[in-house]
C-alpha cells in the first residue's frame, strides 16, 4: 500500500530504551537459566551435586527454576524486547503507554526474581511450566495486561495502514498466553504460599496440557515466528518469500495448535478419543509449521551468499532448520505407537531442546545480535568473529545435546519394554538409568558448549556497549533521544 | 444432534474457513498490496539511512537499502 511508503521520512523517535533493557536482560537471564540447566545436567551425571546446599539445590527444585528461567526469563525478555522494537518499526509509531512501558519491564523482572526465590524454597503449585504460586500468578497477569496494552496501543496509533505479519504473530501470542495463564492458573489459595488447582483429576491434567502445549505453541512458537518474520527479512535485506503464505501460515497455525495438547497425555486416564484427537491435530500441525519454515528459509533465495559472511543471518537461518526438524519430530512422536516408545524417556527432553536450543534460543540470539549495534548506536558488534564462534558453539552444543538424548531415549524405551519369554521384565529400571550415564555426560558437554557461547555473547555485548562512541556521535536520535 | 454430527459440521465449517483464508490471501487482485505490505520492515529505513547511514556505513543489514527503495 502506498501509504506505507509515504510515511517514510517523518516517523517519530522510537523508544529504544526498553528494548535495550530487555535485550541486555535476555543475555543475563539466558546465562542464568542455561547455567542452572548445565548444573542439573551435571547432577544427572554425578548425583552428589544434588547435595551442594540441600534441600535448595535438589534437582527437583532446580529443574523448574531452569525451565522458568529459560522460557519466561530468557525467552520472555527476548519476546517482549523484540516485539516492542518490531511493533514500533513496522507501525512507524513510538510505543504507546507512558509508565506502562517501564512497568512492563520492571514487573517482568520482579516476576523472574520472585520465581528464582520461591522455586528453590520448594514453593510450587506443581503444574509444569506454571509452577509459580498464586500471588506471583496475579502479578504475572497484571504485567501481561500492561504488556498487551502497550503492544496493541502502539498498533492502534500506527502510521501505516497495514499491520505487518510479525505483529499478528506477536499479537496472537500475547492474547493466547493471557487466556492460557488465567485459565490454567485458576486455583483456591489456602495460604499466601499454597494453593490448589481449581480443576480435579483428568480434567486438571487436560487443562494443564492444553496450557502446557500452547505455552509451546504460542509462547515458544508464535511469538518467535513474529521475530522470524521481521528479523530474517531484515537481516537478509529482502522481503519475506511469500507474504500470502505468511497469512495462511498465521491462521492455520493458531487454529490448529490449540487442539494438540492431548498428545502429552497418551496412555493416561484421559479418554481415548481425546488422545486420538490430540494425535491427529498434531499430525495436521506439520503443514503450517513447515509452511512457515519454508517461507522463512526461502526468503534467502537469491541471497544465500550472505550466509558466508554474516553470522547473525546464520543464527536466524539455522534456527529455522532446527524448527523444521523439531516440528517434524513432534508430530511423529505424537503418533500413539511411536509415543509408546518415546513417552517418559529422554527422547522427549531431546525433542524439547531441539526446539528450545536450536529454534527458540538461536533465533533470539540472532535477533539480539541484529539489535545490539542499533540499540547502542554502533556500526556492528565489537567482534563479528566472536559472533561466528558463538554460532558454532551453539550449533555444536545443540547437536551434541539432542543426539545424546535420541540415543538415550530410544535405548530407555526399548529397555523398559523388553520382556523375557516367561513374561518378566528383561531389565530393572536402574539398569536403564546406568545405561544412560554416557548420554548424560555428552548432554552435559553440549550444555557447556551452549552456555560458553552465551558467555562470549555477554562479553561481546559489554565491549560493544563500551566501544568508543565516535561512530554514533554525529547523530543517532533514535538511540539517544529516549 | 449427536456428537458425530456436530463434529462433521464443524469439520466442514473449518475447511470452508481455511479455503476462505487461502482464497483471500492468494487472490490475484490482492497481489500488489501484499507485495507492498511485505516491504513494511524496510519502509522506515530511508529515515534510518538519513540518520544512521553515517553510523552504520555498510553493514550487511543496510547495504541493500538503496536497491530496494
Amino acid at each position: 500500500m502506498s501509504s506505507n511508503l509515504t510515511a517514510v521520512g517523518d516517523h517519530p523517535t522510537y523508544d529504544y530504551k526498553v528494548v535495550r533493557q530487555f535485550a541486555v536482560m535476555t543475555i543475563v537471564w539466558g546465562i542464568v537459566g542455561m547455567g542452572v540447566g548445565v548444573l542439573i545436567a551435571a547432577q544427572l551425571c554425578w548425583p552428589a551435586l544434588n547435595d551442594l546446599v540441600q534441600p535448595y539445590t535438589h534437582f527437583g527444585r532446580l529443574r523448574p527454576l531452569h525451565t522458568n528461567a529459560v522460557i519466561f526469563a530468557f525467552g520472555g525478555c527476548a519476546l517482549m524486547g523484540t516485539s516492542f522494537y518490531v511493533v514500533q518499526r513496522t507501525c512507524q509509531a513510538k510505543l504507546w503507554g507512558g509508565w506502562l512501558v517501564p512497568f512492563t519491564f520492571w514487573g517482568w523482572q520482579l516476576v523472574i526474581v520472585l520465581a528464582a526465590i520461591t522455586l528453590p524454597l520448594g514453593l510450587t503449585s506443581a503444574k509444569e511450566y506454571a509452577e509459580l504460586e498464586w500471588p506471583i500468578d496475579i502479578l504475572i497477569t497484571l504485567v501481561w495486561v500492561s504488556y498487551a496494552l502497550v503492544f496493541f496501543g502502539t498498533i492502534v496509533k500506527r502510521k501505516t495502514s497495514h499491520i505487518y505479519v510479525a505483529n499478528w504473530f506477536y499479537g496472537g501470542f500475547i492474547l493466547t498466553i493471557a487466556v492460557l495463564h488465567v485459565v490454567n492458573s485458576a486455583a483456591i489459595p489456602v495460604s499466601l504460599f499454597k494453593s490448589y488447582s481449581a480443576y480435579a483429576g483428568a480434567a486438571d491434567a487436560m487443562v494443564q496440557w492444553w496450557y502446557g502445549h500452547n505455552a509451546v505453541g504460542f509462547f515458544l512458537t508464535a511469538g518467535f515466528l513474529g521475530m522470524m518474520y521481521y528479523f530474517v527479512p531484515k537481516q537478509a535485506g529482502r522481503p519475506v518469500y511469500s507474504y500470502q503464505l505468511s497469512i495462511v501460515h498465521f491462521w492455520a497455525l493458531i487454529s490448529i495448535y490449540i487442539w494438540a495438547g492431548a498428545h502429552h497425555l497418551h496412555y493416561s486416564a484421559l479418554p481415548d478419543w481425546a488422545q486420538s484427537l490430540g494425535m491427529v491435530m498434531s499430525l495436521i500441525l506439520l503443514a503450517p509449521s513447515w509452511g512457515g519454515m519454508i517461507n522463512g528459509i526461502m526468503t534467502l533465495s537469491g541471497a544465500w551468499h550472505k550466509l558466508r559472511t554474516d553470522p547473525t543471518l546464520r543464527f536466524l537461518v539455522v534456527s529455522l532448520s532446527f524448527y523444521g526438524m523439531s516440528t517434524f519430530e513432534g508430530p511423529m512422536m505424537s503418533i500413539k505407537t511411536v509415543n509408546a516408545l518415546s513417552h517418559n524417556t529422554d527422547w522427549t527432553i531431546g525433542h524439547v531442546h531441539s526446539g528450545a536450543l536450536g529454534w527458540v534460543a538461536m533465533i533470539s540470539i540472532g535477533a539480539v545480535y541484529h539489535l545490539l549495534p542499533i540499540l547502542f548506536g554502533r556500526k556492528e558488534m565489537y567482534s563479528v568473529k566472536w559472533v561466528n564462534v558463538h554460532f558454532w558453539l551453539a550449533t555444536i552444543g545443540t547437536v551434541l545435546y539432542i543426539a545424546a538424548m535420541w540415543v538415550n531415549g530410544i535405548m530407555q524405551g526399548l529397555m523398559w519394554r523388553a520382556f523375557n519369554s516367561d513374561g518378566t521384565l528383561t531389565y530393572s529400571f536402574i539398569e536403564a538409568v546406568q545405561a544412560s550415564h554416557n548420554g548424560y555426560v555428552v548432554r552435559f558437554i553440549g550444555g557447556v558448549f551452549f552456555l560458553s557461547g552465551m558467555l562470549l555473547m555477554a562479553y561481546n555485548t559489554y565491549r560493544t556497549a563500551q566501544a568508543p562512541r565516535e561512530v554514533a556521535s554525529d547523530n543517532s536520535p533514535q538511540a539517544q533521544a529516549v | 444432534m449427536d456428537k458425530g454430527t456436530w463434529g462433521a459440521i464443524s469439520t466442514v465449517l473449518v475447511a470452508i474457513a481455511f479455503a476462505g483464508v487461502c482464497w483471500w490471501a492468494f487472490a490475484p487482485s490482492r497481489r500488489k498490496r501484499f507485495d507492498d505490505d511485505a516491504n513494511l520492515p524496510f519502509a522506515d529505513e530511508q529515515d534510518d539511512g538519513a540518520t544512521q547511514k553515517k553510523a552504520k556505513d555498510n553493514t550487511p543489514s543496510t547495504d541493500d537499502v538503496a536497491r530496494r527503495n
